[in-house]
């Protein structure tokens, strides 16, 4: 019966380890580092998915995790009244204008250019996947050098393809699909969650915490310990 | 004698529950991001700017009673209002062709974020800001 015991205790450390697994390869944080940005830009996101509701929710919804990274974030509602009364609706056209430009007007440290790549429900035979993928790079305005990218995916069939380690994974995919069966707007409400996954700190290869984070000056969290 | 084996089992069994439990724990508490408590009460401010963004100039009036509801749970609470929020309710009264209250609330913004001053001077210069006037009233 003390085998019992033991094998418990082996399979409870195997578990208490497992969910930590260290991401493939660390980011390289020193231009981030040495930047500093304390203002982020966040420009009107580029939208590959059909949905034309696609880039107003990823944008309104980009302000959240960077604020609560410890930036300050630039209000999106009048940054895009800014754009529009300057002729510019198109993101693709802002996301192409020149960055001394924007860093002269808006002040900001660094831009935020974002890209959806998927953003809403597929109906499937049996089920219906919801789901809203988006990239990210931070780039620095003062001197256009990238300072951060990455992408996130946040969907409701993730009981089968979490890759962030499985207990978790699904806990969080229970918690996930509860969400969706009481929303009307499915979308939205993944978008809120990739974009914490995206830009919320501190996150394995993520942004850095910012200069209003208590967090901020820490050692990047790339791997686990 | 049978039955205080089956009492020892009985106890094992419990202890090796309880140790895949704290392990379960264990990994839930490790893994998660740590929860320090949010900078801001943010409240419906992101769906306040998605609901902007998608119809530009829709009834301010709704989300100015919102926000305003939450500028004072936010006072209440002793919480911070996050960052833009003073802004983008400057931009509803603007809206309402209440341009006094969108320039005192732009420069409210510039105070708790000073990282929006150069933006937040483009827009009252842009809204022909009187000259400085002292904070008499």
């Amino acid at each position: 019966m003390k085998r019992l015991l033991i094998k418990a205790a082996g399979v409870a450390l195997a578990i208490a380890f497992a969910g930590c697994a260290t991401p493939p390869t660390a980011f390289d944080y020193s231009a981030f580092i040495q930047a500093k940005p304390a203002s982020l830009l966040v420009l009107p996101p580029l939208n590959d998915s059909p949905d034309v509701k696609a880039p107003f929710s990823v944008w309104a919804q980009a302000t959240r995790p960077l604020a609560e990274a410890g930036y300050y974030v630039l209000p999106v509602t009048l940054v895009a009244e800014t754009f529009r009364q300057n002729g510019m609706d198109v993101a693709a056209d802002i996301q192409d204008l020149p960055m001394p430009k924007l860093r002269e007007f808006f002040g900001a440290d660094a831009a935020v250019y974002l890209r959806i790549k998927e953003y809403g429900t597929r109906f499937v035979v049996f089920n219906s996947d919801t789901r809203v993928e988006v990239e990210a790079r931070i780039v620095d305005l003062r001197s256009g050098q990238l300072l951060w990218q990455g992408k996130a995916v946040a969907s409701s069939s993730e009981q089968q393809q979490q890759s962030q380690g499985g207990l978790v994974g699904a806990l969080l995919a229970a918690v996930v699909t509860q969400i969706i069966n009481t929303s009307t707007d499915a979308a939205y409400r993944y978008a809120d969650i990739a974009n914490q996954r995206l830009l919320g700190a501190p996150r394995p290869n993520g942004v850095l915490p910012g200069p209003r984070s208590p967090l901020f000056g820490k050692p990047p969290n790339t791997a686990a310990r | 004698m049978e039955s205080e084996r089956d009492a020892t089992v009985n106890l094992l069994r419990r202890a090796a529950w309880r140790l895949l439990g704290a392990a379960l724990a264990t990994l839930l508490v490790s893994c998660a991001q740590p929860s320090s408590a949010p900078l801001y009460l943010w409240e419906n401010f992101p769906r306040q700017q998605y609901d902007t963004l998608l119809l530009p100039g829709l009834s301010p009036e709704q989300q100015i009673g919102a926000i305003q509801a939450h500028i004072e749970k936010a006072r209440g609470l002793g919480a911070s209002l996050p960052p833009g929020l003073r802004a983008h309710l400057g931009m509803l009264y603007l809206g309402m062709g209440n341009a006094e209250e969108a320039r005192q609330l732009w420069h409210a913004e510039k105070l708790a974020f000073p990282e929006s001053t150069r933006y937040m001077d483009q827009l009252l210069k842009r809204l022909g800001e009187p000259a400085k006037k002292a904070a008499s009233t």
